[in-house]
């Protein structure tokens, strides 16, 4: 606990460092991400964040030193070089993109490691430090390296700004970018730019092998909860930030533990939080949905045969038992039971000795759903010209959808009919 | 002899992921591939804690079951959470690599891993651990004799499974017609995939293994259009790789498996260059004629 005052109150400058470090360098790639994710290509980042590696380690062997520009010079050349090779393979073999990404990454990675490992062993003293970029060193962010890459950071997310209008268009419509005169393909160089410049900073934080993690996962969270895109850009870099926080607080507490994966860790959760139990779009509230879709064409089924059976007998108030309901439609017992419950304590149905009795209110729904089915067969008839034997499938499932709105278009289109097309009345 | 060893054991590794890369590349999933070779690392984490040592056995095991949990996840997000495809594949395997490499670290005394083994591997110490007998008979590298294995069963599952993986490959819709069930030979594919990636993992590393799964597969696509004949080409540009590999890594002085990887990277781009049929350079020729 004491730590974690400590870590918050930023009294230590170093603190204060890594943790603006950690937030910079997280939030611009997690604001990258959110375009590449859109343009679907978010695997793409995983290709370039490994082919990062030979080019620091080729920046590092030609000039002996271990300056950041000149790293991030290295880094963002071969980087970009990958982003090339995977276009061109795609374009000019039958190779798919996803094999192509696969082994652009691979074979780049490969190169980078045996550069590495060949360094290693030369026995150069000033390459310690080199293998940081493998997982990350937000931690150890200090001095130059945080100013070179706070500088990128922040040139990026300006960048991103000023062109958020072209790039948007460049995201969700690029035909219609194209009709209107903008470069689309200098703007998908200049995302393909930005996406490596991402990734070179954002490696500092979490390293060459999870790098993917953070153009992806932030961006893929924040989906989750908005569905426009300004909103999105901002929750993906707070996410963002906040896993490169908490990357930072558990390296403070715990110098052993690798930053990296904590930052990834943390961001993950999040996502997985998000896919889950977001509002809307997440699995949980889609299966309520589902539920309830399901009770209600259950209630709606009951309400519609208890109608029926009365309309039969021309009589809407004799009761009905259970099985006679059973024998019109096979409802499961149990289902049919816990529906009819629940419709007579929402008032529509009532139990008498003799079996169930529509309320007048259950009375006005029953018949409001017998008379958009027999509509919307009627409908098909008319104007789609099917048999009349093919119709009834198609209302059992339009009967539950259909809004007072369309309802009432429907009657006046078809002329406020009064027999649908198997001669029965129309309520 | 060492260089035998070294050389044996990666062309091992190598006939099992350019076999099984071929499947992946037809099927569009070699990112996939990419994903369990990444994701299987907390199973072996795991399976390292329970038994205390480096018994092949049970991390077999624990990696195979993860393999199949990291496909199983990928489809649910992707089905159920209705994440983007490529973002399930992304969000996924970064999880569990991550954790992975924690659970290392957090466990660092007792496992005996380290962090760059889990992305290169240490072939070069293979012929260092010898299984010898008990009555003092050596009998050759330990982790010949766990890929090995796995090759021999990756080779019958390929044989005797010929026909359902081809069609599940190239025809889904008629497959599962025909009354063979894709998914079963999906998560099939997945699980052999899983245990290559462990079995793999000791001596090229968790990420390496990827290039093998993909690049002499797509090498061999280039050349032909017989699904045989590719199955054969790979599994030829994977041996060569890692002889050629070896010597490139003791030329250079550096990691063998990062060297393989580049030999591989050659060998694709040289196909890509010059394929009889579908070469970039050749196919310009061929074409000349035909533009009068």
């Amino acid at each position: 606990m004491q730590e974690f005052f400590e870590f918050f109150s930023f009294t230590d400058a170093n603190i204060r460092y890594v943790t603006l470090g950690s937030v910079l360098l997280a939030s611009s790639s997690a604001v990258v991400g959110c375009f590449t994710l859109l343009r679907k290509r978010a695997l793409v980042g995983d290709a370039v964040a490994h082919a990062v590696l030979p080019g620091v380690c080729l920046a590092f062997i030609l000039s002996g030193t271990k300056n950041p520009f000149v790293l991030l010079l290295g880094a963002f050349i071969t980087g970009w070089i990958s982003l090339v090779t995977i276009d061109f393979i795609t374009s000019r073999s039958r190779i798919k993109e996803d094999t192509a990404i696969g082994l652009v990454l691979s074979v780049f990675f490969g190169i980078g490691i045996l550069l590495l490992t060949a360094i290693q062993h030369s026995g150069n003293a000033a390459q310690s430090g080199l293998d940081k970029f493998l997982f990350g060193k937000a931690a150890s962010l200090v001095g130059e390296d945080l100013i070179a890459f706070g500088v990128v950071a922040v040139l990026l997310l300006i960048t991103t700004l000023l062109f958020y209008k072209e790039l948007t268009l460049l995201c969700f419509d690029q035909a219609y970018a194209a009709t209107i005169g903008f470069p689309v393909r200098a703007l998908e160089l200049l995302l393909t730019t930005l996406t490596v410049f991402a990734v070179v900073v954002g490696i500092q934080a979490v390293g060459v092998v999870l790098m993917a993690a953070m153009l992806i996962t932030p961006a893929a969270a924040a989906r989750f909860w908005t569905d426009r895109l300004g909103l999105m850009l901002v929750l993906a870099a707070i996410i963002g930030a906040f896993s490169g926080v908490a990357g930072a607080f558990v390296s403070y507490t715990a110098p052993a533990m690798p930053t990296g994966p904590w930052i990834v860790l943390i961001v993950s959760m999040i996502a997985i939080v998000s896919f889950a139990f977001a509002p809307n779009k997440g699995w949980v509230s889609r299966l309520l949905r589902k539920r309830r879709n399901k009770i209600l064409i259950l209630e709606e089924n009951l309400l519609k045969l208890l109608y029926q059976l009365g309309e039969q007998k021309q009589e809407l108030h004799t009761p009905h038992p259970l099985q006679e309901i059973l024998q019109k439609r096979a409802i499961p017992r149990k289902q049919a039971n816990t529906g009819l419950r629940r419709l007579s304590s929402q008032g529509y149905v009532e139990k008498t000795t003799a079996g169930w009795l529509l309320t007048g209110q259950g009375q006005r729904r029953g018949e409001r759903v017998v008379r958009l089915h027999r509509l919307w067969e009627l409908y098909l008839t008319q104007y789609l010209h099917l048999a009349s034997d093919h119709v009834h499938e198609g209302a059992e499932t339009i009967e539950h959808i259909i809004t007072p709105e369309l309802e009432q278009k429907l009657m006046e289109e078809l002329g406020f009919p009064v027999l649908d097309p198997h001669s029965a009345r129309i309520p | 002899m060492n260089a035998f060893w070294i050389i044996l054991t990666g062309s091992l590794v190598a006939t099992c992921c350019s076999l099984l890369g071929c499947y992946l590349i037809l099927r569009r999933m070699a990112m996939v591939g990419d994903a369990i070779s990444h994701a299987v690392l907390p199973g072996i984490v795991i399976a390292f804690l329970f038994t205390g040592s480096r018994e092949s056995v049970p991390m077999l095991i624990g990696a195979g079951l993860l393999g199949v949990f990291t496909t199983f996840l990928i489809e649910f997000f992707h089905r159920y959470a209705r994440v983007q495809a490529d973002a399930s594949i992304g969000v996924t395997f970064t999880w569990l690599f991550a954790i992975g490499i924690i659970l290392i670290s957090v466990f660092a005394g007792q496992v005996d891993l380290d962090q760059d083994c889990v992305l290169y591997g240490e072939i070069a110490y293979v012929p260092l651990d010898l299984w010898i007998t008990e009555g003092g008979l050596s009998l050759g590298p330990r982790t010949l004799w766990t890929i090995g294995i796995v090759t021999v069963l990756i080779i019958l599952f390929i044989v005797l499974g010929y026909k359902e993986l081809f069609l599940t490959t190239f025809d889904p819709a008629y497959a599962a017609a025909i009354g063979i069930s894709t998914s079963v030979w999906y998560y099939s594919l997945m699980t052999a995939v899983s245990l290559t990636t462990v079995a793999s993992f000791e001596s090229v590393g968790a990420i390496l293994v990827v290039a093998l799964l993909v690049a002499p597969p797509a090498t061999a696509y280039l050349l032909t259009d017989n699904f045989k004949k590719m199955l054969l080409l790979s599994v030829m540009a994977g041996i060569l790789a890692s002889a050629a590999g070896y010597y490139l890594a003791v030329w250079i002085d550096g990691s063998i498996a990062g060297a393989i990887a580049t030999v591989t990277g050659i060998e694709f781009m040289l196909a890509f260059l010059f394929s009889p049929s579908r070469g970039i350079l050749l196919k310009r020729k061929q074409l000349k004629p035909t533009q009068h």
